[in-house]
């Protein structure tokens, strides 16, 4: 029998916003518990919500990055639970009235290329507290600095097949959110959450088989293994002819495995009424448009500019738009002079690996462009540069020519004759087995004189210029 | 007279009021009150409520002390904050004198379901006082202070009003921030106001009155201005809505209602019937909106964060919850959680709070219809059913008491301004009238109150 899975996703993202979604305490992480608190967050008799300007704007132009349409008119409503970090007994969200509907997200599939996961909406909400069950042996501890903090929650059609795929839409909807610049997406601190629904259904079943949903993941690779556990546990079920049953379930990071948390007779019924503390939220069309004019260029649009601009490959512009600091110091170094396809080596090479170190990049355009003409005049060899660019004097934002910072190390690239022939001198004097065995026609020997000099000049010998003049001499006294 | 003179005959006449049995305060000190006219007193500017005492129902906060919503749940609770109301009274002069008693979150018709027991109406101790307000209502007819906060979410200023022989004002939804009452119908409740007279109500509603950035359910528009005295009706445009004249009404009250049309008449208003058809679906229609709301408002009080907690014998979550507000709130609060719960649950959503919507939309449009430019400029009705009931009467029967608010009711689900006035008396209780007005036309609405009021003074049927 074969399989069709089907997963769809709910993503809550953090809103980037000072303060929090009804009140004006701090969305700070970190802070001591209960210091960001407020009678609105605390659910204080008599307190009462005020909507977030901001958060408004941010999830508006999350929704627009997604494609989505923006609802002119859209609702708060109240989703009623007791649970102790859940201040007010009810959560401020949207229900059958969202921000936004209608959006998707295009991306590559590792089983099935290009394709879109459709998105059914995006509304913002309230967060709730924390429950911390470790910190007093045998009781809880409730910590209200997150109760309040704006969210969007992005729910996916069941358009993914595939646990792996559903790692590339993660990958993909975190990229456009920090493009967007709504959302840092720290998953560390809690500002990126997933929750997966996934079922099985034989392949070419229009219907939907019955659904689980998993919580508690905290990386996106934690995500596809939770899925992979989620989705053999329910193939193992139905293939012994036992039936799933729908629930709600944890995953477990250490074993790998899901384990049940509640069932579907267990689950609540939240009883989600329009708020009427808050008036419907009406957003002009014109307000709309400007949001969607204020969005940067987006990483699909970025990545094809760049092939088309820049000449660079498909692999290349990804890697490049993967995150716009990347993209606009590509852009930056290019501007400043350098070759676009030696500045995207750069790019993705050592300075990549410097911005992982560091979080950014520590030299300054101008000078990454300078360094790579330098290359690209024989100044300075490949090795040497490397060793320019890791310089803490080229780092150094007073620092005003890259040439200078070469000469100070000494890296630049000798390719005078003279002064060429004199290390050539040398090597030959010091390996006359070897010269005899080239002067045999061993000449694939060459290679290891360049060496030789190279070395001998401590790298700063022109390898190019080197070789006319071995050869030179090698054949002179050979005459 | 200084205000710290003012606030001692007002510690007095308290004092007095407590040790008559009246129940109509919760907490009051001379502490509080000597600190409130030395306030007052040290201000360089008097402010247009210099000195005026003010009695403040105790589900609005203060910090000065305790908000306790006539709960057993919130015993002791005192609030971080003050009301934007009360703050801006104070600003202008005015000092609390007393937190009133009110029926449990102020759910009630006859203040009996306080859990500190109940308000005795001053003019007839064995007669309710109305409700919620109760304490506030009681406290202006028993000359303690000039005026009081209530709140109205279905009637709970006007009702007690009616039945103490005092004006009760209940503003336009979105008029006076909500920022420190205690929800309990979200979408209904409005700080309202009692007076002696319309002049002290219109004073204190007017400085109330005013966007406040703090409630998103405020109107942006200026405090309300109040009109000039009016010396005639002459041009005034006056509808009796016909369901609200039952051919059963009170003889009393309709002695009193004659009596008002009469004086409109007189002062050259002309009176005219209209109709509200669905005006008959009020009560019931309140009876899904307002405990849908309350329950969800009311989820807060859980014993995790403030109040009351008791653990229950478990030791769970569950069992706190359970005995923290099995225990906490009085049997109407509960009763009115569970209506509220179960009209919004899955499957029954639609059949009550989604169709209570509609109907509340259809009522409203009917008020729409007969006021404004193409019909009448006021609505008057009576305010109750009947005058002032004996204690005890209702409180086995919660529709009956439920139907003490039938006149009351849809006006609140409208969203409009309306006001209660003393037109007479009926064997010694008071009789009130209902003036309706469109949204935002309160000043006009005080104004005709406020020549009716001197109009009808002095007779002998009023006072």
């Amino acid at each position: 029998m074969s399989w069709e899975t089907v997963i769809g996703l709910e993503v809550h993202v953090q809103l980037l916003t000072r303060s929090k979604m009804f009140c004006g305490c701090s969305t700070a992480f970190g802070d001591p518990p209960n210091t960001n608190v407020c009678p609105v967050c605390l659910g204080l008799p008599g307190a009462l919500p005020v909507p977030n300007a901001r958060a408004i704007r941010l999830a508006t132009r999350a929704a627009l990055a997604l494609g989505c349409t923006v609802n002119g008119r859209s609702v708060f409503a109240r989703k009623n639970y007791f649970y102790p970090d859940l201040p007010k007994g009810y959560q401020i969200s949207q229900f059958d009235q969202p921000l936004a509907i209608h959006g998707g997200l295009e991306f590559e599939s590792p089983e099935r290329g290009r394709m879109r996961c459709g998105i059914t909406r995006l509304h913002v909400e309230e967060d709730a507290g924390k429950s911390l069950h470790d910190r007093f042996p045998g009781k809880t501890a409730v910590d209200l600095n997150r109760a309040g903090v704006p969210l969007a929650e992005i729910v996916s059609e069941p358009d993914l097949r595939s646990p792996a795929e559903a790692r590339v839409y993660l990958t993909t909807l975190k990229q456009i959110l920090m493009y967007a610049e709504v959302s840092d997406c720290s998953m560390e601190q809690g500002s990126l959450r997933v929750d997966a629904n996934i079922s099985i259904r034989k392949a070419g079943d229009s219907t939907l088989g019955t659904k689980s949903e998993v919580k508690n993941l905290n990386s996106f690779a934690n995500v596809e293994r939770a899925l992979t556990a989620e989705r053999d546990r329910q193939i193992g079920l139905v293939e012994s002819g036992q039936r799933i049953t729908q629930s709600t379930l944890l995953f477990n990071a250490g074993t790998g495995q899901v384990r049940l948390l509640r069932s579907k007779e267990e689950s609540h019924d939240y009883r989600y009424f329009p708020d009427p503390d808050l008036p419907p939220l009406v957003l002009s069309k014109e307000w709309i448009e400007e949001q969607g004019a204020a969005l940067p260029e987006l990483p699909d649009a970025k990545r094809e500019r760049l092939v088309m601009a820049y000449g660079l490959s498909l692999e290349h512009a990804r890697v490049i738009a993967a995150d716009r600091a990347f993209a606009n110091y590509f852009e930056a170094v290019v501007a400043a002079g350098a070759e676009s396809q030696a500045a995207a080596n750069w790019v993705m090479g050592d300075a990549l690996a410097g911005y992982n170190a560091i979080g950014r990049f520590a030299v300054a355009p101008a000078r990454l462009a300078e360094l790579t003409q330098l290359v690209a005049k024989n100044k300075v060899s490949q090795q040497a540069a490397k060793r320019v660019f890791a310089s803490d004097e080229l780092a150094d934002p007073s620092t005003a020519s890259t040439l200078a910072v070469a000469e100070k190390l000494g890296l630049t690239q000798v390719s005078d004759t003279g002064a060429l022939g004199g290390w050539v001198d040398e090597v030959l004097t010091a390996f006359p087995k070897e010269v005899e065995r080239y002067r045999a026609g061993e000449t694939k020997l060459i290679a290891f004189f360049v060496g030789q000099v190279m070395k001998r000049s401590q790298g700063k010998a022109d390898p190019k210029g080197v070789q006319p003049v071995l050869a030179e001499k090698l054949n002179a006294v050979k005459k | 007279m200084t205000a710290a003179a003012i606030a001692r005959e007002v510690g007095a006449q308290l004092a007095k009021a407590d040790s008559a049995g009246l129940n109509a305060t919760l907490h009051w000190s001379t502490e509080c009150l000597e600190a409130e006219a030395r306030r007052v007193d040290g201000m360089n500017t008097p402010g247009a409520l210099h000195a005026l005492p003010i009695a403040v129902k105790d589900n609005i906060v203060t910090i000065e002390e305790p908000t306790t919503c006539g709960s057993r749940i919130l015993e002791g609770y005192l609030s971080p904050y003050t009301a934007t109301a009360v703050r801006r009274l104070r600003a202008a002069g005015a000092m609390v004198a007393c937190k009133a008693n009110l029926d449990e979150f102020a759910m009630g018709s006859s203040t009996e379901h306080s859990a500190y027991g109940r308000v005795k109406n001053p003019l007839a101790h064995d007669r309710v006082p109305g409700g919620s307000s109760g304490g506030s209502a009681a406290l202006v007819a028993a000359d303690v202070v000039p005026a009081a906060l209530g709140s109205e979410t279905g009637g709970s200023v006007r009702q007690p009003a009616s039945f103490c022989g005092v004006v009760g004002v209940k503003p336009t939804y979105g008029r006076v921030s909500r920022y420190g009452l205690v929800a309990f119908g979200s979408s209904l409740d409005c700080i309202s106001v009692f007076g002696k007279t319309v002049d002290e109500a219109t004073r204190v509603l007017a400085v109330m009155s005013g966007p406040d950035p703090l409630d998103a359910t405020t109107v942006d528009r200026p405090p309300m201005k109040p009109a000039p005295a009016m010396a005639s009706l002459q041009g005034l445009k006056v509808g009796l809505p016909r369901e609200y004249f039952p051919t059963d009404l009170h003889p009393g009250v309709r002695a009193g209602l004659d009596r008002t049309v009469a004086v409109l008449r007189d002062l050259g208003a002309t009176v005219s019937e209209v109709s509200l058809p669905h005006s008959k679906y009020a009560v019931p229609t309140y009876y899904i909106i307002a405990p849908a709301e309350a329950a969800a408002n009311l989820a807060r009080y859980d014993g995790v964060r403030y109040g009351v907690r008791k653990v229950g014998p478990e030791g769970n979550i569950g069992a706190l919850y359970r005995a923290t507000r099995g225990s906490g709130f009085g049997a109407e609060v509960r009763r009115r959680i569970l209506i509220g719960t179960y009209v919004l649950s899955a499957g029954y959503y639609d059949a009550y709070y989604r169709k209570a919507q509609t109907v509340r939309a259809l009522i409203a449009q009917d008020f729409q219809r007969v006021l404004g430019s193409n019909g009448v400029d006021l609505l008057l009705t009576p305010t109750t059913p009947t005058p002032a009931f004996k204690a005890g009467e209702k409180t086995e029967d919660p529709v009956q008491m439920y139907l003490a608010d039938i006149f009351v009711c849809a006006i609140s689900l409208a969203g409009l301004p309306a006001l209660s006035l003393p037109v007479g008396r009926d064997q010694g209780l008071p009789i009130g009238a209902q003036l309706i007005a469109a949204a935002f036309d309160e000043p006009r609405l005080l104004a005709v109150a406020g020549l009716l009021e001197r109009s009808l003074h002095g007779t002998e049927e009023v006072r």
